[in-house]
């Protein structure tokens, strides 16, 4: 067990066992021989030398530039995305104001198309009521005139039909003043 | 049984040199070391090499783990704490690898080391006190000065500050330490009952099945532990900075 150590640094290494059974030796716990610490500071020194130059000068510039490169990249992506959407944020606010524009605008002229064929309309219906009017007064009179016509016609026709009746009758033709005087007469009664 | 201290043991590779009599060897957990740095400077290097704007799962790691660690750095330090970033990122990255490769069986788990340990403290610490007096001057000594503590025991609360800003290196350090060397002693222990339970016979087999599901579970608790204790690390490393950076509570 004790063979492949102990002949680096000098004689007197072995195991806790071993020692023990020894007796006397110096502490053999190998975290503890003294005599191993000068070469292992001196390979510590050189290889965490070694490291700190390796990690300073090369790898950790080299890392910090690759995570400094993509955090570059993502800042101009998310500007770039950011510019973007205040662009499409823009159009869409013209795109809903000019909507709303039109649509006024649309309103606007029907209205007035509206307002302007209804006043047609009534324009056209007023003529029309006017002429219907004169035409109706016109036709009035004529009404008025030929009834009037008429029943002058009818005082005569009775006269004319009293005195032959009375010519029938008595075989006298009578006094036309008499005849109209009856007339008058039963005309009123 | 597996002896379960032996993971934990240091061969020499072969020798880099002497100072004094001391000798200076390239050791297995030299190799350990090495190793990590390598798997760090991999995934960070070879994960950005595509510099992908969309990652693919490799970068992805890379990029996880640098905004994991400058997340932690930003949220307790600030972005001034960011000039640590390189340092709190080699800590960080060193520590989980060297404990994650520790999993591995077979390996061997280079923080299970005090003096490693003790190390990736003393560094945290003498950043802390070093930068703090270069920043703020002699207002660095005002971190053991509290506001709106009454002149009569000023004296012991400075005491006790100065205590406890000395001892931050003993408990930064023990802690990752005991941490990995429990672990990996109990997953030792346990997985040394599988082999001396099953070398029974069936009875023993049939009795080993506990241990294995052990085994299994805490396989599973190091995994935590080996990223808890990273982070830990980690963080603390951001408050003692934080410290250096602004010392005035």
């Amino acid at each position: 067990m004790a063979e492949g150590q102990g002949k680096s640094k000098g004689a007197d290494h072995g195991t806790a066992a071993h020692t023990a059974a020894d007796g006397g030796h110096k502490a053999s716990f190998p975290p503890f021989e003294s005599n191993t610490f000068a070469s292992q500071l001196v390979s510590f020194a050189i290889a965490f030398g070694l490291l700190y130059l390796i990690v300073s000068r090369l790898a950790l510039p080299r890392v910090g530039g690759v995570l400094a490169a993509r955090q570059q990249v993502l800042d101009t992506d998310l500007n770039e995305a950011a510019k973007l959407k205040a662009d499409s944020d823009a159009a869409l606010k013209a795109y809903e104001t000019e909507l709303a524009n039109a649509r006024a605008k649309a309103q606007a002229m029907a209205t007035e198309v509206r307002e302007k064929l209804n006043a047609e309309q009534e324009q056209a219906k007023a003529k029309l009521e006017e002429s219907l009017a004169s035409k109706l007064a016109a036709a009035e009179q004529t009404i008025a005139t030929t009834r009037a016509t008429a029943m002058g016609n009818v005082r005569s026709i009775a006269a004319d039909t009293a005195s032959a009746i009375v010519e029938r009758l008595t075989g006298v033709s009578p006094d036309a003043g008499a005849v109209n005087a009856a007339l008058d007469a039963s005309l009123k009664g | 049984m597996a002896d379960p201290i032996h993971q934990f043991e240091i061969h020499k590779i072969f020798t880099l040199g002497h100072i004094g009599n001391q000798e200076i060897a390239f050791t297995n957990s030299s190799a350990y070391m090495f190793g990590a740095v390598a798997v760090v400077s991999l995934l960070m290097l070879g994960g950005s090499a595509g510099r992908r704007l969309i990652p693919n799962r490799f970068q992805s790691v890379a990029e996880l783990s640098y905004e994991f660690v400058s997340n932690t750095l930003r949220s307790s330090i600030g972005e001034e704490g960011m000039k640590f970033f390189p340092f709190v990122f080699s800590l960080f990255m060193f520590i989980l690898t060297a404990n994650l490769i520790g999993i591995i069986p077979y390996t061997f788990t280079v923080t299970s080391h005090l003096i490693v340990t003790v190390a990736l403290a003393l560094m945290v610490f003498l950043t802390v006190f070093l930068y703090g007096l270069y920043k703020n001057g002699l207002g660095f000594f005002k971190l053991f000065v509290p506001h709106g503590i009454p002149i009569y025991i000023l004296p012991l609360i400075m005491v006790i500050e100065v205590i406890s800003f000395l001892s931050r290196p003993v408990s930064h350090s023990v802690r990752l330490f005991a941490n990995m060397l429990a672990g990996h002693i109990t997953l030792k222990v346990f997985a040394g009952f599988v082999t001396s339970l099953s070398a029974l016979g069936a009875v023993g087999i049939f009795g080993a099945v506990l241990p294995l599901a052990m085994t299994t579970a805490l396989t599973a608790l190091e995994l935590l532990v080996a990223f808890l204790q990273a982070y830990v690390f980690t963080i603390l490393t951001c408050i003692y900075l934080n410290d250096a950076l602004h010392p005035g509570h």
